[in-house]
């Protein structure tokens, strides 16, 4: 594997490379430092607001500004940006369709040490609740960057879910490219699909290695717009390799695991399994041990393929 | 103020109340109470202060009005439609399935409203937002929104508050209606959000306080508002909850409710007297 770089580091330094080419300001809510927005802040203070700690105002003073034709950026921890700012963002943004774009970092039990108050695990389940929100959860640096532009050239709210720690690029190649809406097929396989968003696309690719070994055929697919999500992608890995796997760094309620059985059950049900949080909270450690601790490792999804597979 | 202005303002605020009156009737739910209680000051700024064009309801230079209370909304649509922004005729298909004119205001679909709002505290950001966005552009226009004095409770507000006064939003014009009334009955008893003009002041706030039924108070105070600069201001307005229809005043049962037809009728008879 290549490089890791955060995906917070690739937003706050997408909103700069993008800052000539397109109009738009961002707002962050006394966490430049953290989401990375503080680069932004540097190059560009006339276009940069600091709203304080008060992230329900952050997220109706952005849809004020979006009223007037002005794409906003609003930055804060996914905690507070999906989490304390709900109905902000469902009334003020959601509900008439504003060109606010939600950039959500330390989403997940990444955050670490600073525990379960900041360890948002619940933020696709709220965002996809909302009429009109696109959600995109990007797998790496590189389509982190695609995303914010994906995100500046969409017309509506949207949710941008990135990560605190440092994740492998997979998607350094000179024919990347980034479809809203669209799954990527990452590697083919017969036996069994692991569907991977964010930073357990890397952990999918590596237990898709591990179960070559054991005689598994693995097929990968990364699901970086959870919503509008690709039924296409997703029902044909169901009826072309009869079970699936899902991984995320999100409770197992309400995130991609839902968002998958949901197309499945009514389109191609197949057998399935779930890895990411179980319906719990987090805990102060290192991002190692927590994911090991909360299941969430390449082997992990190993498992669930092996157990899976069993039920065809 | 000269007579004749004064004479057509109280025509325009007797006509906004009269079509509240047969808004919430017509749709037999809807918020009299403190509708009727800024109607005067809606008149004012439809009739007088607010910079808008009913044929370009969507010019980017417009003055900006946003209804932070909304569930006040049939004020707002009086005053839009007296105003020539929709049919009068509309006005009665308030709240019912098809209609333009939903319960709170909702901006993608009522031609002159500028914000969906009407959950409590939203408003008064987004209003900050928007005078902010006219000083990045280098605009000119001003903001104005109307809170409830109850729903100064919402800590929202106060951030807000705070956000206008640190980025010197000279371009914002806060009204606070301070009828005294909320649903579950008098302010001071449910949840005393007094003292208003030393919060605002706290806050940052150039404050004018004055009777939110007397036109000459209303014009002193915009006026005032458009010579202060370097921050925003706020105007406490004293009200009437349920101001113009004597069985509606002061009654915290007319906050929700909506008028009979023989109730409608002598609300009207008294209006038009």
């Amino acid at each position: 594997m290549a490089d890791k770089i955060a995906t917070r580091e690739a937003y706050g330094q997408s909103l700069v490379d993008f800052a000539e080419q397109y109009d738009f300001v961002v707002l962050d809510a006394d966490l430049a430092e953290a989401t990375k927005t503080v680069k932004f802040k540097k190059a560009y203070p006339d276009r940069f607001f600091d709203c304080g700690i008060a992230e329900g105002n952050m997220m109706s003073v952005a849809a004020g500004i979006a009223t007037t034709g002005k794409t906003v950026f609003a930055s804060s921890f996914a905690m507070f940006a999906a989490g304390r700012a709900f109905e902000q963002v469902r009334n003020s943004i959601g509900y008439p369709h504003l060109n606010v774009k939600i950039g959500a970092t330390h989403a997940g039990i990444t955050v670490g040490e600073d525990g379960a108050t900041h360890q948002c695990n619940e933020d696709i389940a709220l965002m996809r609740t909302i009429p009109g929100m696109t959600i995109v959860n990007p797998a790496d640096a590189v389509e982190a960057k695609a995303a914010v532009e994906a995100a500046i050239t969409h017309d509506g709210p949207f949710y941008l879910r990135f990560g605190r720690a440092a994740v492998p690029v997979i998607n350094d190649r000179p024919d990347y490219r980034f479809e809203l809406g669209r799954g990527v097929l990452l590697a083919d396989g017969k036996d069994a699909t692991i569907v991977a968003t964010g930073i357990t696309v890397s952990m999918a690719l590596e237990a898709r290695e591990a179960l070559a070994n054991e005689g598994i055929s693995v097929r990968v697919v990364n699901i970086h717009t959870i919503k509008p999500i690709d039924k296409e992608i997703l029902i044909a890995a169901a009826k072309e390799t009869g079970v699936i796997v899902t991984a995320e760094e999100h409770n197992i309620i309400g995130g991609l695991g839902s968002a998958v059985a949901e197309v499945l059950v009514e389109n191609a049900p197949v057998p399935m399994k779930r890895v990411g949080m179980k319906d719990t909270y987090g805990h102060s450690g290192s991002v190692p041990e927590l994911l090991k601790a909360y299941g969430i490792t390449p082997e992990d999804i190993c498992e669930k393929v092996r157990e899976v597979v069993k039920m065809k | 103020m000269e007579e004749s202005k004064r004479k057509s303002l109280q025509e325009l605020a007797r006509n906004i109340r009269i079509d509240i009156v047969e808004e919430v009737a017509a749709a037999k739910s809807g918020h009299p109470g403190g509708s009727l209680s800024i109607a005067d000051v809606m008149a004012y700024l439809y009739g007088v202060e607010l910079r808008v064009d009913p044929k370009d309801p969507k010019n980017p230079d417009r003055d900006r009005f946003v209804l932070s209370k909304g569930h006040c909304a049939p004020a707002l649509y009086a005053a839009l439609a007296e105003k020539g922004f929709f049919p009068k005729e509309e006005l009665t298909t308030l709240r019912k399935l098809g209609s333009r004119l939903q319960g709170h205001p909702d901006m993608t679909l009522t031609p002159g409203v500028d914000l969906s709002a009407g959950s409590l505290g939203l408003g008064i950001s987004s209003a900050a937002g928007m005078a902010l966005a006219g000083k990045i552009a280098g605009k000119d226009y001003r903001v104005y929104t109307i809170v409830g004095d109850g729903e100064s409770e919402e800590g929202q507000v106060w951030e807000a508050s705070m956000f206008a006064a640190h980025y010197k939003l000279d371009n914002l014009c806060v009204i606070l209606d301070w009828n005294g009334l909320q649903i579950d009955g008098p302010i001071a008893e449910v949840m005393n959000s007094a003292p208003h003009k030393e919060k605002f002041e706290a806050f940052g706030f150039h404050v004018i306080s004055i009777d939110g039924h007397d036109f000459d108070q209303i014009e002193k105070a915009f006026n005032e508002a458009k010579t202060i600069k370097g921050k925003p201001t706020a105007i406490v307005m004293k009200t009437v909850k349920g101001k113009g229809v004597s069985f509606m005043e002061n009654q915290v049962g007319w906050h929700g409710k909506a008028p009979n037809e023989e109730q409608k009728l002598a609300a009207l008879a008294e209006l038009n007297a």
